[in-house]
């Protein structure tokens, strides 16, 4: 059985090196290179009101005991910290300790940002709310928060993902929100953020762009990540609660990286804690069709910020591919950049069928079946436990649960055939247990 | 002839420049520069715009409606690299007209800020327009734009503050943008009423003249804008001519829109 060791323990196999200074961007957004306003003028004095309205509301007790109250009583947090024993064994036995974001109202860790976000957007006094989605979990969890506070709703997304998430947009139009496909380029998210931005420059006025990650022009990544900061905030009180310290490293799937850089954050003072972050290596890091951003991008701007990207020689954003909707973005948050070239965190990278592997043993061993984002992670604890050994103590951010993913899986897996239809049961291979 | 020597002439003809936009590359490298050929040269009897905007086609054209992203598309389909750029603008200032460059700022980021300005600089090139690309964050461009002499045009738009157009108006050289509208590029029927008063705030903060984009695709239009502004600006009416009736069209549309910033 693995101990579980304290912050002052000596891991000289790999110290965390501190944060440079501070953790805030500079006043313009900037995180050292990173971040900062790459956007349309006509949008600037928007972007401004946010920045203006969101540092008042910070400190103003009514907001924050209202968010900390619909966190507490509608999106039910704190979120709990399991331990997966059996997927440990897995794990080079290394102790596994995942943080429930999956058991969140609408089933992932958005519901943190879009309902602080939706809160602003009632005291800016703006009535329209437009946001992007991938895999469909932040434009569930924003159709629920508009819902909720009675706001007009409107999502893109990406016409690919319309098809592959049918259940989603389903869910998100129960919701009374409004789902615009976008066909356009390579009709993924990235699309779907460019027309969400185009539908901003023209009705800025009444409209807030609900973004959904810690990306973005300033003041987004900061701010979203603040939305999210309470994911490693729980789980670090809850590591030395429920476990008597903290952990060794702490696993997450980044995308855009909202999740990983929330639950970062409640461990970025801790040096002895790694952060990891997984990247989608797609088919391959060397196939072309991956979305490794961090591992393979090169810094550039978009989408409002400057932060690494997928990029050509001309600076072309190139497409990026994940077997996992919510992944396959070709930008990610500027302050996950500025880690990477501190060093304070590290990204790997884990393939569609690393990934899956992952999905399919914490389905087996726990019982848990993950969003396929929260998979990657799993993919890199299972390669973090196995090199460290059962000394080690892996915190996960399991940011979603599966169900939006079953269509996917099930056809990953074979158990579906063509049409949809249950196939003869074993059609998955050998059992992985 | 500098932009402010093509201002200059057209205020001393009492009229508006006008200035089309193109994307580079579209429907192919050599496409293009028929296609600004036209746009430059109008018809016998009317001639056509004073400056041409070459746009460097992008994969994210975030202010771009969907009839300029999809000549974009069009254009990067093609194969368009963007050394194919600097050669477009060649074609334009080798005959002796006016060209600036419209470029979202990834490609010039990734090229080099100094050596896109340097480069464009010796194709000829004048200025150029930068819509995703705000002073605030422009403190590589401003240098580089200086060093190789590239005019820095910037956007105002109906939201901006008085601080931010008098900041904006002062790192600006060439002509300042005003954005008619809130929203993306696009022919519109009526042009946007904010406009003037846009130009009006503009005018407060700098003597700069002052072109207006998004929405103007007829005579009339440009007449209108032409009331107010300094320049006018089009691009969406150029490409569906271009599309419909190729560099004839071209031509013809040119010379409708220079008789109307020549009829205030």
């Amino acid at each position: 059985m693995a101990t579980v060791h304290d912050a002052q323990h000596d891991r000289a196999h790999r110290p965390g090196r501190p944060v440079p200074e501070g953790h805030d961007p500079d006043e313009r957004g900037h995180f050292g290179p990173y971040g900062g306003r790459f956007m349309p003028e006509a949008l600037i004095a928007a972007q401004d009101e946010l920045a203006a309205e969101y540092e008042k509301a910070q400190l103003d007790p009514e907001f924050v005991d209202e968010l900390a109250r619909l966190l507490r009583e509608y999106a039910g947090r704190p979120s709990l910290l399991t331990e997966a024993k059996r997927f440990g064994e897995r794990a080079g036995g290394a102790r596994i300790l995942l943080k429930r974001e999956d058991l969140n109202h609408t089933g992932s860790h958005k519901i943190n940002n879009v309902l602080g976000q939706a809160l602003l957007v009632k005291r800016m006094g703006k009535r329209r709310v437009i946001a992007e989605t991938g895999a469909g979990q932040h434009g569930v969890a924003t159709a629920t928060a508009c819902a909720l506070l009675d706001l007009d709703c409107v999502i893109y997304m990406g016409k690919v993902d319309t098809e592959r998430q049918a259940l989603n947009v389903a869910r998100m139009r129960l919701l009374g929100a409004e789902v615009r496909p976008v066909a356009n380029g390579s009709a993924t998210l990235k699309d779907a953020i460019n027309e969400a931005l185009r539908d901003w420059v023209a009705n800025v006025e009444d409209t807030h762009y609900l973004l959904g990650t810690a990306a973005g022009a300033h003041p987004f990544p900061v701010m979203v990540r603040n939305f999210h900061k309470i994911i490693g905030e729980e789980a670090r009180e809850q590591s030395l609660a429920q476990f008597g310290g903290l952990p060794d490293a702490v696993v997450a799937c980044v995308g855009g990286g909202s999740n990983a850089i929330g639950i970062f954050h409640g461990f970025i003072d801790d040096p002895g804690v790694r952060l990891v972050g997984c990247e989608p290596a797609g088919h391959g890091l060397d196939s072309g069709e991956h979305g490794a951003t961090l591992t393979k991008g090169t810094p550039g701007t978009l989408h409002g910020a400057r932060s690494y990207l997928l990029q050509d020689e001309d600076g072309q954003i190139t497409e990026a591919y994940s077997i996992s909707a919510g992944l396959d973005y070709p930008g990610v948050g500027p302050e996950h950049s500025y880690l990477k070239d501190a060093g304070r965190a590290e990204y790997v990278a884990v393939t569609d069928d690393e990934a899956m592997q992952a999905f399919r043993l914490l389905s087996r061993t726990e019982g848990i079946i993950p969003a396929i984002e929260s998979a990657h992670a799993l993919a890199g604890a299972l390669r973090l436990g196995r090199e460290l050994g059962p000394d080690a103590t892996l915190l996960v951010s399991l940011s979603g649960r599966g169900d939006k993913d079953m269509d996917t899986a099930a056809k990953y897996f074979g158990l579906v055939d063509e049409s949809g239809e249950p196939v003869a049961d074993d059609a998955d291979g050998e059992a992985e247990r | 002839m500098s932009l402010h020597e093509v201002f200059a002439a057209c205020r001393a003809e009492d009229r508006a420049a006008l200035i089309g936009y193109l994307p580079a590359g579209y429907p192919t490298v050599e496409g293009s520069k028929e296609l600004l050929a036209g746009m430059l040269a109008g018809t016998d009897d009317a001639p056509g715009c004073d400056v041409v905007e070459v746009g460097v086609p992008f994969s994210d054209p975030v202010i771009d409606g969907p009839t300029i992203q999809a000549a974009g598309d069009v254009a990067l389909r093609a194969g368009f690299r963007i050394r194919d750029l600097f050669d477009v603008v060649s074609s334009v200032a080798d005959a002796g007209k006016h060209a600036v460059v419209m470029t979202y700022w990834n490609p010039v980021h990734q090229y080099g800020p100094d050596a896109f300005a340097r480069d464009l600089a010796a194709a000829g090139g004048l200025g150029v327009i930068t819509p995703d690309l705000v002073p605030d964050e422009a403190d590589d461009w401003m240098s580089a734009s200086e060093a190789h002499g590239v005019d820095r045009i910037f956007l105002v738009a109906p939201s901006s503050t008085e601080q931010r157009l008098a900041m904006t108006a002062k790192a600006s050289s060439g002509f300042v943008y005003a954005t008619s509208v809130m929203g993306v590029t696009g022919a519109r029927d009526t042009v946007g009423d904010q406009a003037e008063g846009l130009v009006r705030r503009t005018r407060a903060h700098t003597d700069l003249p002052i072109g207006v984009g998004l929405g103007v695709r007829s005579g009339e239009q440009a007449a209108q804008v032409a009331k107010f502004a300094d320049g006018v600006i089009v691009g969406s009416a150029f490409i569906n001519r271009a599309e419909q009736d190729g560099p004839a069209g071209v031509r013809e549309i040119a010379a409708e829109l220079g008789r109307g910033v020549r009829s205030r």
